[in-house]
């Protein structure tokens, strides 16, 4: 890991990388979304990437019957096919982690909590840091976290910076996703720089959105970070996976991101391990694809629970 | 087959972001053929219909403008083909509308369908007709970009109901504005019909707006608006024309007057089009 | 280096094939020449045959036109000039090219499926590039044929008569409309001659020209060998000579040409160098120079056959492309995952072998894709050779194929002598994220076209051609009008 001790070190490495021509990271996105996955690969695709899906309720009006629900479509997705993998993890808010742990019992699905006053990060360190605790304890298996947003567009690079490191020690031994809100940070450069930030100071997974607003996961983003997650392998050896969350509704959405991790980073992250899907809605349209495929018709939205 | 079949007869709306309603007014007004026989009551627009169409059009003008200029192309084109396929309808309102023979109300349509082909085609030309490369004196790649004013206003000519609206309305439109257009007041029903044409051609809700109506009533509000650009004051005359430039002084509006001559001249490509100059410097 | 990415497999999820159907081609067993609106047998009854370079299978039978149909094709494209063509308004004539171009989009799909059998290029390239930018040629010309007297070329410029056209197998339908829309547009008429190994897209086009009813006599297409170009380049009654092609053979055209009074333009060979700064954006750039020697398996004229990296970088760039060479898909070219399709023919696979050898013996380093290849048809695995210097044949010779030569540099007034370091001056590349040396580089750049952070990219808008022996003239654009106009 090289050494990052204080601001002027982060910088002078931040300043090291590459930039990123937009028009053309967007052309590649674009080309690699022309490749056409058929039949086995197809299916095998469908079912890698419910098995990546963090099955996702972030709502105001969550209850403990909703969570219920999710946590029960979670570990079995399809009741009447019990071919269809469970997702990687559901995804709450830290005051339904206990409750979503209870629904879950031994099940291998992951209690992911979203913490640090998602989604906008905007208080003290020390609430931030009492959320994730909170949500530690209860029971979560992995932390989302939030970067501060104003901190990096206003140049406090190394507040960033030591903002993970804290919450990362919070953490413990839970996992941490260190979600950029790529939709804030705009530009590709600084989506290089954010996610090599949150990597330097220990992230176990970089995320692109909160995908609570107007911008969040595309494919050119998602390229650019799996790059930077590639390169970051290649200097210190560190693996992190990348979760993609927000607007991906469609499984051919899906199954384009698996083809930009096919070829940029290659098979070892084309597993729940190293990426995810925070979507609700896609997990749908993945059963009715799988479903479509085997039957060979198309399918009605009433097959499968809106739950 | 019975020809003594009852027809069904148009309501002529407005077009304002893509959508035809009624004037908010509710008000409509008696449009006769040029033998002063009956044709129809079209929507009387009022100075709230206007500042609608005025929103619409700006909404509509970034997206316009981010579009390539060959998928403008397409668009103006597709309307071309629209006009075409209803090149009948359009012709018998010309004939009722401006008292012509049929024969020449058939050539009218032509040309204006011509007319309308030739704008389309000079949507990813224009830049390099009016642009350049500068040679400043200095390390400094310099060029000239056309870029578009906005939004704007067309008051349509009065006499030639078609040929002349798909001159004032395509030439803002071909290099990137959005129009909030005055039909003309006594033959409205071409302008009308076009409208509609381009609701099939792929014409994004906002690009053209038409406002049927008394000119004079809604000429000012448009003409003293303050987010719309540039006014085309071609269908009043001298007099009310002064006293509509002098409204548009108010927030420095392009404002074109009727000038030497219509036919294939680049003076309505050029009136609201803005020239913006990039400096970039060369060295190692 | 680390392990983990070592251990992990690029490219590892396998696709399945994902073919594209070849019987959307619909192509006839056997085509005549297309001469005055319609299709008729050769005098003298001669056919040669058009293969699927990707599998060596025969598509059809295509005529061999003689001197004698030469003679009539041109005879057809004067009188077609003189009784109708010149009477025919711009506005007329656009329309024409309107309905062309609408025609081509509206029967993309058959096109695509045509050029990619006939070629051998993947059908993603066809589909995605060659048929929509025929389709926006025609789009764009049809919008000049109207307004000559706005081109900047003074009031009412006349066209110049009959054009006899000669274009090449890389892009058939594309260099067809290159040379047919602006020809039109400008007034004149036409006789084309495709490729040899590629004649089948310009005769869907001879029946596209019949279905927008293109008065007959203004286009005509006649398929044959050299010696049919031959018999075109030398006939009295022909005003205007196009040709892209070899510089070779752009030689011999320019000689038998000037002692006629007919008017010429040349599009020729090129060597392009894509040069890179070491502040290029590196994966941008890495796709950049893929792209610039790859894209149609290399057989582009303005291909980024030299690659000049700035020393600081060099080992670090090689490392990333070769990478990134070795996950290119190569293989059956209607798969619609197939990144680099067939050579076009057996004679280009043979003189692509026999540069690369030289490249070897030189003592260049060679490293080449792992793909594997099929057994039939005309294949050659992408290649990249590093420790390239100048004085290199690899480095100076138009290899016209998948082969990309690496050389280094230091500074950026050394980049710029290397890549002007060529008989060529077709197209170059600047990879860089500081403007100002980028423009810098590119107006010190003895070529007709620079790319700034990308590479192959064309658009009707926008001029195209070489200086120096790359030839002379440009296609596309305001300026492409010129070479269709006495002026």
């Amino acid at each position: 890991m090289p050494a990052v001790e204080n601001e002027t070190q982060l910088r002078a490495l931040l300043g090291g990388l590459s930039g990123v021509d937009a028009v053309g990271a967007e052309a590649r996105a674009a080309k690699l979304a022309t490749r056409s996955l058929k039949k086995s690969t197809k299916l095998a695709a469908l079912d890698l990437a419910i098995s990546m899906v963090d099955l996702t309720t972030l709502e105001g009006a969550d209850t403990p019957g909703r969570v219920t629900s999710l946590c029960t479509k979670a570990m079995h997705p399809d009741p009447s096919d019990s071919g269809v993998p469970h997702v990687a993890a559901a995804c709450v808010y830290p005051d339904l982690v206990a409750h979503a742990r209870h629904v879950l019992g031994a099940s291998p699905v992951k209690v992911a909590a979203v913490a640090t006053s998602f989604p906008s990060g905007r208080a003290s360190l020390n609430v931030k840091l009492l959320d994730v605790r909170e949500a530690v304890s209860a029971g979560a298996d992995e932390i989302d976290m939030v970067i501060d947003r104003g901190a990096f567009l206003s140049g406090r690079l190394g507040q960033v910076f030591d903002e993970v490191v804290a919450v990362k020690e919070a953490c413990g031994s839970t996992h941490l996703k260190v979600i950029l809100e790529t939709g804030e940070l705009v530009t590709y450069d600084n989506v290089r720089r954010a996610s090599w930030i949150a990597m330097l100071a220990g992230a176990d997974f970089i995320k692109t959105s909160t995908g609570k607003v107007g911008v969040n996961a595309t494919l050119p983003t998602a390229l650019v970070m799996l790059e930077a997650v590639r390169d970051f392998a290649e200097t210190t050896g560190v693996v992190v996976g990348v979760k993609v969350a927000g607007g991906i509704r469609s499984a051919k959405d899906a199954l384009r991101y698996l083809v930009v991790i096919n070829e940029t980073v290659g098979s070892a992250w084309l597993s729940p391990d190293r990426f995810r899907f925070g979507a609700s809605s896609l997990l749908n349209d993945l059963l009715m694809q799988r479903l479509k495929q085997r039957r060979g018709v198309y399918v009605r939205p009433d097959e499968f629970s809106g739950d | 087959m019975s020809e003594d079949r009852l027809d069904v007869r148009k309501t002529y709306k407005l077009l304002i972001n893509g959508a035809f309603p009624r004037s908010e007014s509710g008000r409509s007004y008696e449009v006769t053929s040029a033998k002063g026989e009956f044709l129809a009551n079209v929507a009387q627009g009022s100075r709230k219909d206007v500042r609608d169409a005025v929103v619409a059009a700006r909404a509509a003008q970034s997206k316009w403008w981010a579009q390539s200029a060959y998928n403008r192309g397409q668009v103006i084109y597709r309307l071309a083909e629209m006009a075409e396929s209803r090149r009948d309808e359009l012709a018998e309102h010309v004939r009722l509308g401006e008292g012509l023979a049929s024969k020449k109300a058939k050539v009218s349509v032509s040309r204006a369908i011509d007319r309308i082909v030739w704008y389309a085609g000079w949507t990813d030309k224009i830049a390099q007709i009016l642009g350049s490369s500068n040679p400043v004196a200095g390390p400094f790649f310099n060029f000239s970009v056309p870029a578009p004013s906005g939004v704007v206003g067309v008051l349509a000519e009065q006499d030639s109901s078609l040929e002349a609206f798909v001159n004032a309305v395509l030439a803002p439109i071909a290099v990137g504005n959005t129009v909030v257009a005055v039909a003309s007041e006594k033959r409205p029903t071409p302008a009308v019909l076009l409208g509609e044409m381009t609701a099939t051609a792929d014409f994004p809700a906002g690009l053209l707006n038409i406002v049927t109506g008394f000119t004079g009533e809604v000429a000012p509000t448009l003409a003293s608006h303050e987010d719309v650009d540039g006014i085309d004051l071609t269908g009043v005359d001298e007099a009310f024309a002064d006293e509509l430039a002098q409204l548009a002084a108010g927030s420095i509006k392009r404002v074109l007057r009727p000038g030497p001559s219509e036919d294939a001249s680049l003076r309505r490509l050029r009136a609201f089009v803005e020239i913006s100059t990039v400096w970039h410097t060369i060295g190692q | 280096m680390s392990d983990e990415l070592t251990n992990s497999q690029l490219g590892a999820m396998a696709y399945d094939p994902a073919p594209e159907s070849a019987s959307i081609a619909r192509i006839k067993p056997a085509y005549g020449l297309f001469i005055n609106g319609e299709f008729s047998d050769p005098s003298s009854h001669e056919a040669f045959v058009t293969l699927n370079p990707a599998t060596e299978e025969p598509l059809a039978s295509v005529a061999q036109a003689s001197t004698a149909d030469v003679d009539r094709a041109v005879y057809a494209a004067r009188r077609a000039y003189d009784t109708v063509w010149s009477k025919t308004t711009g506005a007329e004539r656009s329309k024409y090219l309107f309905r062309i171009a609408r025609i081509i989009q509206e029967r993309s799909r058959e096109l695509a499926v045509v050029e990619t059998l006939d070629n051998g290029k993947p059908i993603r390239e066809s589909r995605d590039i060659d048929i929509p930018l025929a389709a926006a040629h025609f789009f764009y010309y049809a919008g000049w044929a109207d307004k000559l007297d706005h081109a900047g070329f003074g009031p009412d410029p006349k066209p110049l008569g009959v054009a006899g056209q000669i274009i090449p197998w890389n892009f058939p339908l594309l260099m067809a409309a290159w040379k047919l829309a602006p020809a039109l547009a400008a007034g004149n008429t036409c006789v084309l001659k495709p490729a040899e190994t590629t004649p089948l897209s310009a005769l869907i086009l001879a029946e596209i020209l019949q279905q927008a009813e293109l008065p007959e006599g203004v286009v005509n297409i006649i398929t044959g060998d050299g010696s049919t170009g031959a018999a075109l380049v030398d006939h009295p009654g022909v005003d205007k000579i196009a040709f892209t092609g070899s510089t070779e053979v752009g030689r011999l055209i320019q000689q038998r040409v000037a002692t006629s009074h007919k008017h010429l333009t040349l599009e020729l060979g090129g060597k392009g160098a894509n040069i890179v700064f070491e502040d290029a954006p590196i994966d941008e750039m890495i796709e950049g120079i893929i792209d610039g020697i790859f894209f149609n398996q290399g057989h582009v004229c303005c291909a980024g056959s030299r690659l000049l990296v700035q020393e600081s970088v060099a080992d670090d760039v090689l490392r990333r492309l070769i990478r990134r060479v070795d996950q290119l898909r190569v293989g059956d070219p209607l798969d619609k995952n197939t990144d680099v399709g067939a050579i076009n023919s057996a004679a280009q696979l043979s003189r692509i072998k026999e540069l690369t050898a030289y490249g070897e013996e030189e003592g260049a380093t060679r490293y080449t894709s792992t793909c594997s290849l099929p057994d039939k048809g005309y294949w050659f695995a992408p290649t990249v050779f590093a420790d390239v210097s100048q004085s290199h044949r690899i480095a100076r010779e138009e290899i016209f194929g998948p082969v990309l030569s690496v050389l280094t540099f230091r500074t950026p007034e050394e980049a710029v002598a290397k890549a002007n370091n060529t008989n060529y001056g077709l197209a170059c590349g600047v990879w860089s994220e500081k403007g100002s040396r980028t423009l810098w580089v590119a107006e010190r750049l003895r070529a007709g076209v620079v790319w700034a952070n990308t590479y192959n990219r064309f658009d009707p808008t926008s001029p195209f051609g070489g200086v120096r022996e790359s030839g002379f003239g440009r296609e596309g654009g305001r300026h492409g009008l010129e070479a269709y106009l006495n002026v």
